[in-house]
């Protein structure tokens, strides 16, 4: 579909475009047709997501989730030569708004014009101003030039000179690494917390400032990274394990605060959920791996937005961007326990397999004589004791446990009255469940 | 095994969520099932007639596990039996509940056979002697609640197999029979 003109983007499962590094989202506009007059066999672009990108102009079909992934397509901003100012003419009140640029497309030997129509509700005018903002900071070209020393983040037009003040104190002129041994780290890191302190001295200037000054901290914390990538490529020899220990560790806690381009209210506007939703599916997979398949919603707020770093979301969003879920193809899901308690799960997650670990758990003999508690439970499950007292309700609810209250606390057994013959109440039938509680609590006593 | 006297505990009155009234209903079904049995078999053999919730009902506590049941678990399991035909509420707080291991038809009809029995088909006895005289030593009657015993006359009443009458000199009842 994207033809010879534009380059195809890769999305990700859920439906989200893949940024190159670096590269941040600052406008969406929903229902854009893209249009080339000039060339014949300009692909038809009709009704899709327009994301305007510091790097990039990004086309992804609608309902990008359910059709092909490789129909989204993109243009560089450095392609593009120049921007047409909207022209307010008659005409264009009865047309739907539209704007129109020159660019470069890649086999093509002159620049074409090339019209975004915007059929839906987005702010041309917002957006025309966006467009222009992003291709006059050129954020792709200081990307370029510290290629080598991969530190530039470049970004929105904002924080620009904050990151080149910064950058020049770590490289030497040549963009080559001062870094020799580890007095060379020591002194490099020395000068990164001095200039991290006076950032953080001038974020409390006022508010505005701490809005700027929080997307650079992000950025810092990036760019630690990132110098400890190519540390520890350049150190190999010299470094011994403590160190790379705690540069991996170091490296790990950074990479936590790795959402480069958080979903803003202010870049998506009315899209704002449904983008979330997507980022939100991306990011929870590997959270939700380590915590074997269900996660607190809590604790799934506290990690995305600890990721987030800048721009957090309430938790009226993230309740929000989770039930949209059901809309999209995504891996995982929003689930309500009975008790009310809200837990994000992988499709895959299966209670049975949850419930034949708690069956092992409470037919131990001890645990057959006193029950389990649930931070027994959380415990051998290795999950919250919130959710372990949920997976345990559950169980009871299937008839597999009862529950015993008493000055003691709230426990859980496994469930014998089904043993039980109501007919005979002495009666003890062989290799039930109720045979090995009667030897096990007799034994006991 | 554990005794509660001579009575014969079944084993799962140590199994401590028997204590707890459960919330899942057919785990709930099953737990009301084995209390109402038990219940009646104790009273039967330990001829308890009246439970009172709030009273030391020995069935109601297990020291053993250090368990004992709530109120709101000894009405629910009482209450079960009352609708079953098989216990009635004494007051109308639900706080003293008549146990009936025997129905009242069938005190009716054990009272019919001790007065065949004992050849007292056209006699006359006072209620308080059916209860605790020397024809019932030894029977089922001996010793039975009052209230329950009034409710088997009057229906061996309605029936027209006896008659009660009010004494002059003492609040006691008199019964003649006439089978």
């Amino acid at each position: 579909m994207a033809g010879k003109w534009l380059a195809t983007v890769q999305q990700t499962s859920s439906g989200r475009p893949v940024f190159l590094e670096n590269e941040i989202e600052c406008s969406l506009v929903s229902a854009v047709d893209l249009e080339c007059d000039e060339l014949s066999d300009f692909p038809s672009l009709k009704s899709g997501l327009l994301i305007l990108t510091t790097h990039r102009l990004l086309w992804l079909p609608p309902d990008s989730s359910t059709s092909s992934p490789s129909s989204a397509v993109s243009l560089p901003l450095s392609s593009v030569s120049h921007i047409h100012s909207s022209k307010k003419s008659l005409k264009s009140i009865f047309h739907s708004p539209r704007v129109r640029f020159q660019a470069s497309l890649n086999p093509g030997p002159r620049s074409v014009a090339i019209t975004i129509v915007m059929r839906g509700k987005g702010d041309c005018d917002a957006f025309l101003g966006k467009f222009w903002e992003n291709w006059r900071a050129r954020a792709w070209e200081k990307e370029s030039e510290s290629e080598i020393t991969r530190s530039g983040r470049g970004g929105d037009s904002q924080s620009k000179s904050g990151s080149a003040n910064v950058s020049g104190g770590f490289y030497t002129r040549e963009g080559a690494l001062r870094m020799v041994g580890v007095s060379g780290i020591l002194r490099k890191e020395q000068e990164m917390w001095e200039s991290t302190d006076k950032s953080l001295q001038e974020a409390f200037l006022d508010l505005n400032a701490l809005m700027s000054k929080a997307k650079e901290m992000v950025m810092l914390a990036e760019k630690m990274r990132q110098k400890l990538l190519t540390g520890s490529n350049s150190q190999t020899g010299t470094t011994n394990d403590e160190e790379m220990g705690s540069k991996e560790e170091m490296q790990d806690w950074l990479l936590s605060v790795g959402i480069i381009s958080p979903v803003t209210k202010e870049s998506a506007g009315a899209l704002y959920h449904q983008q979330l939703s997507r980022q939100l599916a991306d990011f929870v997979r590997i959270p939700l791996e380590r915590a074997g398949g269900m996660m607190n919603l809590i604790d799934v707020y506290c990690h995305f937005n600890r990721a987030r770093g800048t721009e957090l979301i309430s938790p009226e969003d993230l309740l929000r961007a989770c039930s949209l879920w059901e809309k999209f193809d995504v891996q995982v899901m929003l689930r309500k326990f009975d008790s009310g308690v809200m837990v994000i799960q992988n499709k895959s997650h299966s209670d049975e397999e949850v419930f034949a670990r708690i069956k092992a758990l409470v037919t131990n003999p001890d645990a057959l004589r006193t029950g389990i508690s649930p931070s027994d439970a959380a415990m051998t499950l290795g999950i919250a004791p919130g959710m372990a007292k949920e997976h345990l309700l559950t169980a009871e609810s299937k008839g597999l446990l009862c529950r015993d209250i008493s000055p003691d606390g709230f426990r859980f057994y496994i469930n014998l009255f089904a043993d039980i013959n109501t007919d005979d109440v002495y009666l003890i039938k062989d290799h039930s469940m109720y045979a090995s509680w009667v030897r096990v609590a007799s034994a006991s006593s | 095994m554990q005794k509660l006297g001579d009575f014969k505990l079944p084993h799962f009155f140590n199994y401590p969520p028997y204590f707890t009234l459960q919330p899942v209903r057919d785990t709930r079904d099953k737990q009301v099932q084995l209390w109402k049995e038990l219940i009646l078999d104790y009273c039967r053999t330990q001829k308890i007639f009246v439970v009172g919730l709030e009273e030391d009902f020995p069935l109601f506590s297990n020291p053993v596990v250090e368990r004992s049941l709530s109120h709101e678990a000894r009405e629910a399991f009482l209450l079960a039996l009352v609708s079953e035909g098989r216990a009635e509420w004494l007051d109308k707080g639900h706080r003293k509940c008549l146990i009936l291991w025997h129905r009242i038809q069938e005190w009716a009809d054990i009272i019919l056979s001790f007065v065949k029995d004992n050849g007292l088909e056209d006699s006359v006895m006072t209620v308080e002697e059916i209860r605790s005289g020397a024809e019932s030593r030894g029977t089922e009657l001996h010793g039975i609640d009052r209230t329950i015993l009034m409710r088997a006359l009057r229906l061996l009443e309605q029936k027209g197999k006896l008659a009660i009458f009010k004494g002059t000199s003492t609040d006691d009842e008199g019964v003649k029979f006439s089978l």
